[in-house]
């Protein structure tokens, strides 16, 4: 164990993001830990992070390059929906956060899912990974833990979802990556966009499913080590 | 006619004239002085009635300790405080620059310093240096829309939570939070959490040492208690004063105070506009 913890090392989200229309709006799910080097740094983060009321944004890879994109979008698209007269089209949002990563792809390091809800296409989800290319589908993974989710939804997504089942993939999704990536970590939080509004949902460690040999949530190890020790086999 | 260039004034940001003569010095084997870091436990918690911020007082360059009581934890705003690690002119700097940003806002709104005012001079500054400017800041205030608690990192990246640790002791510090930290502590309870908190740091990181200070920040109050504990204090002083060798001859001794006494009168002319 590299006991050389670099508590100076870039703040970075090593994360499992993931955007997912239904029908009738979108489901974003991000986990939530960030990590300096191999400490964790904010084992409870927020990484969907509001642009406007009706389009969202998660986050990944480094912090401080992601608030600041998100900050400036944000910042771009309040002035954009003042001088339009009416909230902001999803695709506008994801334009601005597509010119700022392409035009300083040298300098920044972050992977962005856009996702709302806007009247003219409903519910959207575009994805602007490293080096600014803009694409827009029907679901979208990003981070470091979405590796080990490519198979999954090649399996598990289906067209025409209910807003319950497009939750339950999206949670059940980033507790499969949080169990293998060890960057992603903490606990799982959904934001739900559609005509009606925002919803935010949060899903706490012990309320995640287990996969395998992992360990049933304790509120202290000591309870482990207090535990009667297990039979004795018998040959 | 002249052709004389026009003297443009220094643009911002840093100046790298003189690494080339750094790499040609650190090839002959001169090293470069260490700058002066605190190597630091700085914490902040947010209790029932605010914000408890506290530090460490040890600073160090390289391996020796060069200031055995330093403050960390900085004058932002009356109702502002930020504990800073890392370089310390760096930390020094970056507080004392957004200080002075905070107080001319505070003139030019007539309103009272928010902490996301703060945090985003801070972050702004920060991200401008990709990191070159070595401060990891934990900022704590209670402002008209409640108490709040910030880390700011060196890359500009910021996270708001109702605990933080930084620095090197930040590990030691945040094992002593995770398990006794609850929400709605009282003063006392508060301040004793930090207290445990920054012993934790000074005991068990070498980076970090000698005493605790603690500021509470409270609605429209605060106070800042300065060496609030001291573990260390010196255990053995010699003696003997300092003499000089047995074979000097002291020719003359004259004392000259540094300061002299001046006496200010209250008559005299009052100021004119």
């Amino acid at each position: 164990m590299d006991l050389n913890m670099n508590v100076d090392a870039p703040h970075s989200m090593g994360t499992t993001i993931i955007g997912v229309t239904y029908d009738g709006g979108v489901v974003l799910g991000a986990d939530s830990r960030t990590s300096t080097g191999m400490y964790v740094a904010n084992r409870a983060s927020d990484k969907i992070t509001q642009l406007t009321d009706n389009v969202y944004v998660c986050r990944s890879g480094s912090a401080a390059d992601s608030q600041i994109v998100s900050d400036y979008v944000r910042y771009f698209l309040h002035q954009h929906t003042i001088q339009l007269g009416q909230p902001a089209t999803v695709k506008v949002a994801a334009n601005l956060i597509r010119l700022l990563s392409y035009n300083n792809k040298n300098m920044l390091q972050t992977g962005l899912i856009v996702g709302g809800w806007d009247k003219y296409e409903g519910g959207k989800i575009y994805g602007v990974p490293l080096g600014g290319t803009l694409v827009e589908q029907p679901f979208t993974i990003g981070g470091s833990g979405s590796s080990y989710l490519y198979g999954f939804f090649d399996q598990a997504w289906k067209e025409g979802m209910t807003k319950d089942e497009a939750e339950q993939l999206v949670v059940k999704a980033v507790s499969l990556a949080i169990a293998r990536d060890g960057a992603s970590g903490g606990v799982v939080r959904t934001v739900i966009i559609n005509s009606e509004g925002v919803t935010r949902n949060f899903y706490p460690g012990d309320k995640l499913p287990l996969w395998h040999e992992e360990l049933e949530p304790q509120n202290s190890l000591l309870d482990i080590l207090n535990a009667p020790s297990p039979e004795p086999m018998n040959i | 006619m002249s052709k004389a260039v026009v003297e443009l004034p220094p643009k911002g940001g840093f100046n790298f004239d003189l690494c080339r003569r750094n790499e040609m010095l650190l090839k002959k084997g001169a090293s470069p002085p260490s700058f002066r870091k605190t190597g630091t436990t700085i914490v902040g918690l947010i209790y029932q009635e605010g914000v408890i911020l506290g530090a460490d007082t040890r600073a160090t360059a390289g391996s020796i300790v060069c200031d055995k009581n330093c403050e960390k934890i900085h004058y932002m705003a009356p109702n502002i405080y930020c504990c800073g690690a890392g370089t310390a002119a760096d930390t020094e700097a970056v507080t004392d620059m957004v200080s002075s940003q905070l107080q001319l806002h505070r003139y030019h709104t007539s309103r009272e310093s928010r902490v996301a005012t703060a945090l985003t001079l801070l972050k702004s500054h920060l991200f401008n240096y990709q990191g070159y400017v070595q401060a990891a800041l934990v900022l704590g205030g209670v402002d008209v829309t409640g108490p709040h608690l910030h880390m700011i990192y060196p890359h500009g990246s910021t996270d708001a939570l109702p605990f933080a640790t930084m620095g090197s002791g930040s590990l030691a510090a945040m094992a002593v939070f995770e398990s006794k930290y609850c929400e709605g502590l009282n003063k006392e309870e508060g301040i004793n959490l930090v207290c445990e908190a920054i012993c934790a740091g000074i005991f068990n990181d070498l980076g970090s040492g000698s005493n605790v200070d603690i500021c509470v920040i409270t609605k429209g109050h605060k106070e800042y208690l300065r060496n609030y504990r001291v573990p260390n204090t010196r255990a053995h002083f010699s003696s003997k004063e300092f003499t000089f060798p047995k074979k000097t001859e002291v020719l003359l001794t004259k004392i000259v105070p540094l300061r002299e006494k001046i006496e200010v009168t209250e008559d005299g002319d009052a100021m004119e506009e």
